[in-house]
């Protein structure tokens, strides 16, 4: 199935004005929908037998800075029996950047969402088991922020070095 | 700096540095928290799972990562890409030559330079790789065999894995940490003699792999203590993004070798092995052992291929220069890309963000194998016996470089 064809059937199935914009350059192809879209997309590729993509290969979050103010949530997809992927984007608000969480569609999402939440602050609604991650749980702020600073003292252990 | 005091002493720093998420009221009586780690023989590197059992059943397990968590994606974007690729060696340091050339083969791809790459250079990629893939699995094999409880395995693996390591320090100066593949090239061009040692090991090994196979996937006592032991079903398996030797025991034939046909892969004939299931069920601890004993044999498949390859039609001439197509400056135009490439352990992917502006990325994310493929070890061990959680824990086979990155 090539990249027209699958925003014909996302159009098709979830509504015309469900895709914000399309991005050719990008490897694999992207789309941008709007957050409040996120899940019923999502379900949408994973359940259309037609397009049925069945792995979630990677979750990153993108701060933008303050200058633009905004945040972005970017999902890898991949159909292992019809071999097609597909990025897909959501832009966020940077003061509360809240965006459905993927848990109950694929399983893999659990961690990935959780270390995007450790290392970037964007919330995901309904994720079952938010928590930190990879940073200890009492660490303040989000490093992989842009405009983020490093703790002075951690529990009494000079940070910088 | 000198004496500066680092640590000053309060009675509050000494907490407990990572709560459990189970407290003593979640528990119903009879059930018990058990600590594996943070340190412990079947993990490489640092992991504490947090095991709450009922007897000696499971009910379920909380890993608390990041004891190691050395911050690649925050140095990848702080450093220009080609100063990235000793951080990248580090994330896994059992397969340092995949990574490395996952990495370059990413950067090449967003400085749209992959199809001007010399094809001996590719071959010689290849031929690293493979052998840097047979040497992750020999650790894997050898160290898992000694989880369950044999040792003279893990003694031969060893053995076998000192010959890829010399070959390998000969081609690039390091045991471990290579910084031999680069972006639009190799570091330097392999040493003179370097196939014919690589053929004397294959020659050397061929037989070694039966004898293994009988040590121990045949071995009674290894089948016994596996078989039926954490079966992965398939749907489970894809829908937690499990990939490489895992999912491929699953009964799944997905490697991206084939898949994405990378580099110079669609030249080379070798069979992708898949678990069948043959002592229990389809996908259990044995099922990921036995397809990792079966990579060993394509590898050497490939690197016979590759030699004859570098010493016939790509063989060395004097004006040959790895270094011919390495960018002075690597400053890709404003891009987003996902690339991929099939590590011993499974798929390794990174994001990339470009903003064209500077000569650094923007935004880089590795989606590691070992990261994605843990996250299942709570489901998988579920309702089986304490004793075996080991077993499912090492056929994972995880290095924690690449879980906390």
């Amino acid at each position: 199935m090539q990249f027209e064809d699958i925003i014909a059937k996302l159009r098709e199935v979830c509504g015309e004005e469900v895709i914000v914009d399309v991005n050719e350059e990008a490897s694999p192809k992207m789309i941008t929908i709007k957050p409040e879209n996120l899940l019923q997309v999502s379900e949408t590729l994973y359940k259309n037998e037609s397009l049925f993509f069945d792995m979630l290969s990677c979750i990153t979050g993108v701060d933008n800075g303050p200058e633009a103010n905004t945040m972005e949530v970017v999902y890898n997809f991949y159909s292992i029996p019809f071999e097609h992927a597909l990025m897909l984007k959501v832009i966020l608000p940077r003061e509360n950047p809240v965006v459905s969480s993927l848990v109950s569609i694929w399983k893999t999402a659990d961690w990935h969402e959780r270390e995007t939440y450790d290392l970037l602050g964007i919330h995901f609604g309904g994720h079952p088991d938010l928590r930190r991650l990879l940073m200890p749980a009492d660490w303040e702020g989000h490093p992989l922020r842009k405009d983020y600073k490093n703790l002075e003292y951690y529990r009494g252990i000079k940070v910088e070095y | 700096m000198g004496n500066q005091v680092q640590y000053q002493y309060k009675d509050d720093n000494l907490l407990k540095s990572e709560p459990n998420k189970y407290q003593q009221g979640d528990l119903k009586s009879e059930e018990m928290i058990v600590n594996l780690g943070p340190q412990h023989p079947s993990t490489h590197g640092v992991l504490r799972m947090e095991v709450v059992t009922d007897g000696e059943i499971i009910k379920d397990v909380v890993p608390h990562l990041g004891y190691l968590h050395r911050c690649f994606e925050k140095h990848a974007e702080s450093l220009p890409y080609n100063q990235t690729i000793p951080f990248v060696d580090r994330l896994d340091y059992l397969t340092a030559m995949n990574s490395e050339h996952a990495w370059a083969m990413g950067v090449e791809k967003m400085l749209g330079i992959t199809d001007k790459i010399p094809k001996r250079v590719e071959y010689i990629r290849v031929l690293v790789a493979e052998l840097n893939r047979m040497a992750s699995h020999f650790v894997a094999i050898g160290t898992y065999a000694m989880d369950i409880g044999a040792f003279t395995p893990f003694l031969w693996m060893m053995r076998d894995r000192e010959h890829i390591i010399r070959l390998l320090e000969w081609a690039s100066g390091a045991r471990m940490l290579y910084n031999y593949v680069w972006v639009g090239g190799v570091f330097y061009d392999l040493p003179v003699g370097f196939e014919e040692r690589c053929k004397q090991f294959v020659d050397y090994f061929r037989p070694k792999l039966e004898e293994l196979k009988r040590l121990i996937i045949d071995n009674k006592i290894f089948v016994e203590r596996t078989a039926n032991v954490g079966v992965l079903p398939l749907d489970l398996a894809i829908n937690y993004g499990v990939t490489g030797p895992m999912l491929r025991g699953s009964g799944l034939r997905y490697d991206l070798r084939k898949v994405d046909a990378y580099s110079v892969y669609p030249e080379i004939d070798f069979d992708i092995p898949v678990g069948e299931g043959l002592m229990g069920t389809k996908g259990d601890c044995w099922d990921r052992t036995y397809v990792r004993v079966l990579e060993v044999k394509e590898s050497l498949k490939i690197i016979e291929q590759c030699v004859e390859k570098l010493t016939g039609e790509h063989k060395r001439t004097p004006d040959f220069d790895p270094h011919a197509l390495v960018p002075k400056k690597i400053r890709p135009k404003a891009q987003e890309i996902y690339t991929r490439a099939e590590n011993p352990k499974g798929e390794l992917g990174f994001y990339f963000r470009a903003d064209g502006k500077t000569d650094v990325p923007f935004r880089c994310k590795s989606r590691s194998c070992c990261f994605v493929n843990l996250s299942i070890i709570s489901e998988l061990s579920k309702g089986s016996l304490i004793a075996d959680f080991i077993a499912i824990l090492g056929s994972i086979d995880i290095v924690l470089g690449e879980v906390d990155r």
